[in-house]
């Protein structure tokens, strides 16, 4: 098709949609459920109103500035940890020989299927005082090992924890790199080291821009490890705030948040950052470029240390709990109920349930039309997405409580939380199902006699059936360990596996965690799965 | 453009598809503009013409899925575009052969074919299909999967399930784009015998002029979303009313000169007015162009003042040389030869005319 064709198809698109009601009734349908999607966010502005004189005062607060610099640095440090991390194994598992290399591609990228906050949790309870490591040091005369609290401890966790994000979006652009450039690179008489340098590093500075965007937005939105780990950044001092009755402080402290989550953003849109090239898999055309010789095997210690270390350590913690009792490993008043793991399995398949419903017409909606409407209300519940759950929970929890009480602490409102926070998923792979299918099948559906409701039934659903079961598994897994909202919206007595493990931990009762803090690492494992599995099913297509 | 009022052009059979002052504007741009053509039954038309000439679009038209601006589209005598009604491509018996085949890739190659015809009953449906599979030769291949087949069996494919409602025109856009150039002209064979065999009345667009002139009944040269003109393959390459037309079908040279005493002296000598098509007395003093194919010529090595031109390119082809000479008078001309006759670059030659076939001329611009 000819490039004038192209225009011309697209113009014909859009004038066949003006022309159609149902599609304008959809557009804007799709654009209210966006709207209410975000609106609540808009009550933390009512709230940081009523501190009146004061929210100022507060704002330039000296312990208000240091979280901002606290939280600041964090980000910065672990975005940093995880390219030094991220980039060389990306670089590791793609273009060398060593061995087992497909086995050192999955256990690298291993670490993203367990919550930051299960590992905060293992790590404290391993090197914490009292911990593990301290009991088995104990009968050697040391007494006292480095404190795993604070700053460090924090960033150590986190880094172990999210360089996967820069791993795997390293991995995809090195992968969709032509190797002939390489080649060519070599034949205008670069050396392998100038070739990576000049040729692949600037093509493969998108995907780590999008891995370290990604790293930079969980760092600054994580609430567990924060808290696990007492280190006073937004997320932990907001929940602080927060317990202490002070609400609009923490509402105030919220939006401090939201903008700097709005700066990192700013500072992607700025640098364009090409999703298309990042996440792009077209064909594993990526050769061995380097030749690592002996060193090929030390070379294996790298995905060894960080994969085993941060995979087994929760798993052999959670197992030790398991099997062990004793004091501090069981607790007669918070035994473990089943009844939690169902109470999560509700939520969660309400949430799912709700979010495809809603997300399928945004979706089919801005997949395919061109009205500015459609994409915005495609956008909007992306704001959802970027928001720290912690502050969507404070912005919730105020809405409830100052405008709509009969909905404080109930189900539907948990349930709206879970959907305004991870719909985007189920949009997101939706529309890309949809945008997969050729055009041209409806229209060959149409002149083979099928009205426009026949073709959509017979042809368009069965086709992205797919991607409307991913965003519901998404929707799904992630919604099982979702954690901020969960702790503050859920109803009086109504316990998840998350809140559950949070409750015993706050307690000091570890030994308790085990089964949920398995099973949770179970489910993330699986939405792991899912996600890539979708990657890989995006490559194969094209 | 209006019809050919040739009577050895026109067709026989029964009007299928009439277009009449079609238009469909994209803003500014006329996509289409005026555009009036008939299609009758049986016939293979092939719209011909540059990319984005429109042509394209004039077949999303006559399926029904885009709207003319203006104008009135009639399939067998019933109005489905203009005069205030519009009939959706599901109520319009057309088959439509898209460029990527747009086969459905979660269903079977069978299912595939029987989607248009699931109101069939079962045994009958079934029948055709097998049928179908037969008439392109894929008969093996009824539980396959699309996304199994080579290019050519796609197209296969989707011809049979365009065919299978049988409807009262199929409408195949680009399609043999997307094989290779080796699978092209097998595929172009293949076609021209299924339709031909079907007798079902076909208007195929394309781009390219060999296999719009090897496959067409008629072909309706486009340009601009205007109707150039349309006729028999050989007597619209022969006879071109058109520069555009000459240009755009095979390699077109012009010799300039003046008509007078029914004589035009050109850049390759005295050419009798009696052999240019159409060119009576009345032109007297006209100066005029005259379309010299590369057939048309030939060119021998020549001295001094014997000499009209000079070899200025070459371009080896296989069988022959297209040479590109640079005559005394300024016009360029091509000269096709066979590769004994081996000219070097520069040297002088004498062209003249061999063509024993009327020549088609245009006022000088």
């Amino acid at each position: 098709m000819s490039a004038l064709d192209g225009i011309i198809s697209y113009t014909d698109r859009l004038r066949s949609d003006r022309s159609s009601a149902i599609g304008t009734g959809l557009t804007f349908l799709a654009a209210a459920i966006a709207a209410a999607m975000v609106l609540p966010l808009g009550w933390l502005v009512v709230d940081v109103f009523s501190l009146g004189g004061r929210a100022l005062e507060l704002t330039v607060d000296p312990t208000t500035l240091q979280v901002l610099v606290r939280s600041v640095g964090l980000v910065v440090v672990v975005t940093a940890a995880s390219i030094l991390i991220g980039v060389p194994l990306a670089v590791i598992t793609v273009q060398t020989a060593i061995p087992f290399r497909r086995a050192w591609t999955v256990i690298a990228a291993l670490p993203l299927a367990i919550p930051s906050y299960l590992g905060a949790f293992a790590a404290v309870s391993a090197f914490g005082p009292r911990g593990a490591l301290a009991e088995m040091l104990a009968p050697l005369g040391i007494e006292a090992i480095p404190t795993i609290y604070g700053f460090t401890g924090a960033a150590l966790v986190l880094t172990f924890y999210t360089y996967p994000y820069v791993f795997l979006t390293t991995r995809a652009s090195l992968l969709s790199l032509d190797a002939s450039l390489i080649e060519a690179a070599r034949s205008l008489n670069s050396d392998r080291w100038e070739a990576f340098r000049r040729v692949t590093l600037p093509q493969i500075m998108p995907g780590i821009a999008a891995g370290a965007l990604l790293v930079a937005l969980y760092t600054l939105s994580d609430f567990g490890t924060p808290n696990i780990m007492r280190v006073e950044v937004f997320t932990q001092f907001i929940y602080a705030r927060y317990n202490a009755f002070m609400r609009e402080y923490a509402a105030l402290l919220s939006l401090q948040l939201l903008a700097v989550t709005a700066v990192i953003l700013a500072v992607e849109s700025r640098i364009g950052i090409d999703e298309q090239g990042a996440y792009s898999s077209r064909s594993s055309r990526g050769a061995i470029n380097f030749d690592l010789g002996a060193w090929r095997y030390p070379a294996m210690l790298l995905p060894a240390i960080v994969g085993l270390i941060a995979v087994l350590l929760p798993i052999a913690i959670f197992g030790m709990w398991l099997v062990r009792s004793g004091p501090g490993y069981t607790g007669g008043q918070m035994a473990f109920s089943l009844s939690y793991g169902w109470n999560s399995i509700y939520v969660s398949l309400l949430a799912a349930a709700a979010a495809i419903l809603i997300a399928l017409p945004i979706a089919f909606r801005s997949a395919t039309t061109d009205s500015r409407l459609a994409a915005l209300a495609d956008r909007a519940p992306y704001v959802g997405y970027a928001t720290p759950g912690i502050v969507l929970a404070i912005a919730l929890v105020s809405f409830s409580l100052d405008a709509l009480p009969v909905l404080y602490k109930t189900i539907p409102l948990l349930v709206f939380a879970y959907v305004v926070r991870f719909m985007p998923q189920a949009i997101g792979s939706i529309r890309t199902s949809t945008l997969q299918m050729d055009s041209r099948l409806v229209e060959a559906a149409r002149t083979l006699g099928r009205s426009r409701l026949a073709a959509f039934r017979s042809i368009t659903l069965p086709l992205i059936a797919p991607g409307i079961a991913t965003g519901a598994a998404l929707v799904f897994l992630t919604t099982m360990k979702e954690l901020p909202a969960t702790l503050l919206l859920r109803p009086l007595r109504f316990d998840t596996l998350v809140s559950y493990i949070w409750r015993v931990q706050e307690a000091g009762l570890y030994g308790q965690a085990a089964i949920p803090a398995l099973v949770l690492v179970i489910v993330s494992g699986l939405s792991m799965a899912v996600i890539l599995s979708q990657e890989g099913g995006k490559g194969a297509d094209q | 453009m209006e019809q050919p009022r040739d009577p050895e052009e026109s067709p026989p059979g029964e009007p299928v598809v009439e277009l009449e002052h079609v238009t469909r504007a994209f803003g500014t741009e006329a996509a289409v503009a005026d555009l009036s053509l008939t299609v009758h039954e049986g016939e293979l038309v092939t719209l011909l013409g540059p990319s984005g000439c429109g042509k394209t679009t004039t077949l999303r038209l006559l399926a029904g899925l885009d709207r003319p601006d203006s104008g009135v589209i009639r399939i067998r005598d019933e109005v489905v575009a203009g005069e205030g009604t519009f009939v959706p491509p599901e109520d319009r018996d057309i088959g439509l052969i898209f460029q990527d085949f747009a086969l459905f890739p979660h269903l079977s190659v069978g299912e595939n074919i029987a989607y248009g015809i699931e109101e069939w009953p079962a045994e009958q449906r079934d029948q055709r299909v097998e049928e179908l599979l037969e008439l392109v030769n894929l008969p093996e291949y009824r539980d396959h999967r699309p996304e199994n087949l080579s290019g050519g069996q796609r197209q296969r494919v989707a011809l049979a399930r365009s065919l299978a409602p049988e409807p009262d025109v199929l409408l195949l856009d680009e399609p043999f784009s997307n094989l290779d150039v080796g699978l092209r002209k097998t595929m172009r064979e293949e076609v021209r015998r299924i339709l031909k065999a079907t007798g079902v009345t076909a208007i195929s667009v394309t781009h390219d002029q060999e296999e719009a002139l090897s496959i067409s009944d008629r072909v309706a040269v486009i340009a601009a979303g205007h109707l150039e003109q349309v006729g028999r393959p050989e007597l619209v390459f022969q006879h071109p009313e058109s520069r555009f037309v000459a240009e755009f079908l095979g390699q077109a040279g012009f010799v300039s000169g003046r008509l007078s005493d029914g004589k035009i002296h050109t850049g390759i000598g005295r050419l009798d007015a009696a052999i240019i098509k159409g060119l009576g007395p009345e032109y007297e003093g006209a100066d005029i162009d005259v379309l010299v194919r590369p057939d048309d010529l030939l060119a021998t090595p020549a001295n001094g003042s014997d000499a009209n031109g000079r070899i200025v390119h070459r371009e080896y082809i296989g069988p022959s040389f297209i040479y590109r000479i640079e005559l005394n008078s300024g016009d360029v001309v091509h000269c096709d030869q066979n590769h004994d006759d081996r000219l070097d670059l520069d040297q002088p030659v004498q062209v003249s005319l061999t063509a024993d076939h009327p020549l088609a001329w245009f006022p000088a611009e």
